[in-house]
């Protein structure tokens, strides 16, 4: 098993804000940010309505079914796809090959300003993921994962 | 891969439950989704075809408590069964934290499981995975079908690194529960060995 992915709250509460910023600026409906493998990171916008959980994981199955496509056709990865609906439309854009930011917009926006936006966004957010990694490569301190004993793991099971 | 977010306190597992086409892997997860308590699970996904076979994945999101004030979420993963769908199946082993191999005990089966648990092995080895190394979970599905083969003859066939080995009849239940118990165990087992506790 690969190590695991880490998220710290500083960097949570940064890419938070770069996921609310977005939200503002590209006049999106909502905004999501989600790991490669589908698990939800971070969030801005109307969310309320939607089961995030689900989006996430259908989006990572998309986004790797896609990586698939590009793999037949000999081309680098597809790092962004865009879903065109009656009233919501959906722009997927993968960060740093780390994680995958969706926004959903209506009529109140435009594919060209949403693109425009998500480029700097996911610069931002790919230097955050950057710090992630170079936070968990360098702590020593100690981590949730060695304080588990087999004690904590049996009283999950336990009917 | 395992997700920890220190932020929101989770920790978030992908597991899949793989093997032959027909082999009750939908069943396990419809099980679980029955009988687990809403407040623990999310939407049961099922990208199937008209017919109900899985043509890309089914997810169901479950939630098993709490460890040392971290939430434990388990991703559910089923992969389609049928030998051409493998393409999907390599992705959706992206990631993965443990494995349930979820054998069909008739006879006639015998040789699909044999080639199915020859195409995960393989399948892992182009993800960078190695089956020996990773949380893996063996069910015998189907135990109340007449034309069976024995546990031992499965046994022989199909778990010959003698992994954790469940009977079941997935649909009413028996052995599922006990089956995911295991998984989560083992991967939850391998994070903290991963991290040196």
């Amino acid at each position: 098993m690969s190590a695991p992915e880490v998220m710290f709250p500083e960097e949570q509460r940064q890419i938070s804000s770069v996921c609310q910023r977005l939200h503002r600026d590209a006049n999106a409906k909502a905004v999501l940010l989600i790991g490669r493998d589908g698990q939800p990171i971070a969030e801005a916008g109307e969310v309320g309505e939607i089961d995030v959980t689900s989006l996430s994981s259908l989006t990572a199955g998309n986004v790797a079914a896609t990586g698939g496509i590009s793999k037949i056709l000999r081309e680098k990865d597809f790092t962004s796809q865009f879903h065109e609906g009656e009233k919501t439309h959906v722009h997927i854009t993968l960060v740093a090959g780390r994680a995958i930011l969706v926004v959903l917009f209506d009529e109140r926006s435009s594919l060209g300003l949403v693109r425009l936006r998500v480029r700097k966004a996911t610069e931002e957010m790919a230097r955050l993921f950057e710090q992630v990694a170079k936070k968990a490569a360098a702590s020593t301190g100690p981590s949730i994962l060695n304080e588990i004993t087999d004690a904590d793991i049996d009283k999950l099971f336990n009917d | 891969m395992s997700f920890i977010n220190y932020s929101s306190r989770e920790i978030n597992c992908k597991l899949v439950y793989y093997g032959p086409g027909l082999g009750g892997k939908t069943t396990n997860l419809q099980f679980i989704y029955a009988k687990t308590s809403p407040e623990a699970k999310g939407k049961m996904i099922s990208l199937a075809t008209e017919t109900e076979r899985t043509l890309f994945f089914d997810f169901l999101p479950l939630s098993l408590g709490e460890i040392r004030g971290f939430k434990t979420r388990f991703h559910l993963y089923t992969v389609p069964g049928q030998v051409f769908y493998d393409a999907s199946r390599k992705l959706i082993l992206k990631g993965v934290d443990g494995v349930v191999f979820v054998a069909d005990s008739q006879i006639e089966r015998m040789e699909a499981n044999i080639e199915s648990l020859d195409n995960l092995r393989q399948n892992l080895i182009e993800q960078g995975y190695d089956l020996d190394k990773l949380p893996f979970v063996m069910q015998y599905n189907k135990r109340d079908l007449p034309n069976i083969a024995s546990v031992a003859e499965l046994h022989e066939a199909l778990n010959p690194t003698n992994v954790i080995e469940f009977e079941a009849r997935a649909t009413t239940g028996v052995g599922v529960f006990e089956t995911l118990k295991a998984i989560a165990k083992a991967v939850l087992t391998e994070l903290r060995r991963g991290s040196g506790g």
